[in-house]
């Protein structure tokens, strides 16, 4: 079977560059074909990354706690380059200070993931995840 | 072998030939005859007869060959994504010399094919989805080709998964050529196989259906479009050879009466702490051409990007004096200045054409404010640290004072643009870029050795009083 295409990033003005680069490591050992985009990404870039490339699911990275901004159309913005069916996920610290899990993960699944980790989340917890979603 | 070599490059108005002796690494003599558009050979023939050498020399002299005539070779680039696979096939085409004449992302509708079928391009280059990426939309595109009613040379170069079925969607009468894909994942730009494949069909079919070949009895091979071999010559220059040190990074300015085309030989990395690379990295060799900018043809467009009160600051002229001589320079191609202010004007429209032309070729930085401070972020090459600014093409070569214009080159307009900062300045004075590009394909050591000769005799230096 094919190896099933992942985009990676860390979105916003977000310069957290370590966990991105653990992230891809983990993942390509977990065998798939990772297309890491690195820091710094736009909207744009995920959703014109995962055109090209076919991909099956966006990993989508936030630690600086504007994920909800960054983050906000993402989901439209698939759906209008008619990719609107791709599995997406995000991680990290996505909001400032302590709020509710149960409503930070609802807040998140409103804006369009289909999956949402807190922080402190390891590869070995949710790769199994993203295997089952995406048939494998 | 023989040692003597003979170089044409059959350009729209002259033919110029320049005979070497590549064991002296020296230039026997050069000539230029108009180049005679129905067929080219008379042209050719005229200019070798001009040749002062024995015939003998002549006759068992290799024959090589770069053309630029019959409007160049006319391209049309075609992708998924604007910024990525469909800027990589341009990115690709300007590589191999073309002329870009449009470059077509996502899905081409019927209007595009209509549009493809008016502009009449010589090949199609045919690209969208990284290796394993996206097949809908390159398979869609193709259908839409194969239903073109003229058969035209197409190049694939995109996703290789679906490659050959991209090839098969064409009736017999097309030929195909699969190329590497130009983008094989996100942020890998890989032109060099799709630029060679372009070269080749150039060779194979582009010199026959513009009438080329009937110069063909005098020339023993290698037909490439003229900018793909001063690109060549320009990478020579900058790498060098196993033996011989190169230049390092440099830049190459054609300003001409249609176009501006900048060539920069160079990685573009950031030269500064602190800045962060985004955007689609950008080749080594790479070549822009400006459609807008030129001193003649595009004279209209030109002014209008520069400002036409600009230009009379520049020359003291009042802004109606400005856009009579413009609608005179548009009106007929042809006109040559008659007086110092005609020709002042003129260099101030090439130096214009350049200071714009360098400011698109160049990458620039933008600030960036973060939670962790100042961010700069750089998209395209860094080329502040470029040392070496060549100008060629009759605009240049043939003016007084070359050296003002080239300087737009270096001259900032805005501080963020990362143009040359402080280089010298070369005129290709002997014409012989292009040649010399011919040459390296055989003989990389002795053009390399002509270009930097020639090239350092021809320095251009400021002399203040």
């Amino acid at each position: 079977m094919e190896a099933k295409t992942l985009v990676l990033g860390v979105i916003g003005s977000d310069v957290h560059a370590v966990g991105n680069k653990i992230l891809e490591i983990s993942l390509k050992e977990a065998g798939f074909s990772v297309v890491n985009l690195g820091v710094l990404v736009s909207q744009k870039e995920f959703v014109e990354a995962a055109l090209e490339t076919n991909a099956d699911a966006i990993m989508v990275s936030s630690l600086y706690g504007h994920g909800e901004i960054d983050v906000r159309g993402l989901r439209e913005a698939l759906i209008e380059a008619g990719i609107g069916d791709t599995l997406m996920y995000i991680g990290g610290y996505l909001v400032v200070g302590s709020q509710e899990w149960t409503e930070v993960e609802a807040k998140f699944k409103n804006l369009g993931f289909d999956r949402v980790y807190p922080p402190s989340t390891l590869p070995e917890d949710f790769i199994p995840t993203l295997k089952e979603d995406l048939g494998m | 072998m023989t040692e003597a070599m003979i170089l044409v490059d059959i350009g729209s108005t002259f033919t110029k030939v320049t005979a070497v002796n590549t064991r002296e690494r020296s230039i026997l003599s050069q000539s230029l005859a108009p180049t005679t558009p129905t067929d080219v050979s008379v042209g050719l023939q005229n200019a070798l007869d001009q040749l002062e050498l024995t015939s003998g020399a002549l006759q068992e002299a290799r024959v090589l060959a770069c053309s630029s005539a019959a409007g160049g070779l006319r391209m049309v680039a075609i992708g998924l994504v604007e910024d990525l696979t469909a800027k990589a096939a341009k990115l690709a085409a300007l590589g191999a010399g073309a002329r870009v004449l449009k470059t077509y992302s996502f899905q081409l509708t019927e209007a595009d094919r209509a549009e493809i079928i008016e502009l009449d391009p010589d090949i199609i280059l045919l690209a969208g989805g990284t290796d394993g990426g996206n097949s809908e939309n390159i398979l869609h595109n193709a259908k839409v080709l194969a239903s073109l009613p003229k058969a035209v040379p197409i190049v694939i170069a995109g996703n290789r998964s679906v490659a050959q079925e991209v090839a098969r969607t064409f009736p017999e009468s097309f030929s195909t050529y699969i190329s590497a894909n130009v983008m094989p994942t996100i942020g890998k730009l890989q032109v060099e196989p799709a630029r060679e494949s372009i070269r080749k069909v150039f060779m194979e079919k582009i010199t026959y259906a513009k009438g080329l070949n009937r110069a063909s009895r005098l020339i023993d091979s290698i037909f490439m479009p003229t900018p793909a071999a001063v690109l060549r010559a320009g990478q020579l220059l900058s790498e060098g050879t196993a033996v011989t040190k190169g230049w390092g990074d440099i830049l190459i300015v054609d300003v001409g009466g249609a176009t501006t085309d900048v060539h920069s030989l160079g990685v573009g990395l950031p030269t500064k702490a602190g800045v962060v690379v985004r955007g689609l990295p950008e080749p080594f060799a790479k070549r822009t051409v400006e459609g807008d900018l030129g001193v003649r043809v595009s004279v209209l467009s030109l002014t209008e990007a520069v400002d036409a009160r600009v230009l009379a600051q520049d020359t003291g002229w009042t802004v109606e004096q400005v856009e009579s001589r413009v609608q005179a320079l548009h009106k007929d191609p042809e006109t040559l200045p008659q007086n110092p202010e005609e020709e002042r004007f003129d260099q101030i429209l090439g130096y214009h054409a350049i200071k714009l032309g360098v400011g698109r070729h160049v990458g620039r930085l933008s600030e960036l404010y973060t939670p962790s401070g100042l961010v700069w972020i750089q998209d395209g090459k860094d080329l502040s640290k470029v040392s070496k600014v060549i100008g060629t093409g009759g605009v240049l070569i043939n003016s007084r004072d070359p050296l003002m214009m080239l300087e737009g080159a270096g001259q900032e307009s805005l501080a963020l643009e990362l143009r040359p900062e402080n280089p010298s300045y070369f005129l290709d004075g002997g014409y012989i870029l292009a040649s010399m590009g011919l040459l390296a394909q055989e003989q990389p050591e002795a053009a390399l050795t002509i270009l930097q000769k020639s090239l350092s005799e021809r320095e251009l230096i400021r002399r203040d009083i």
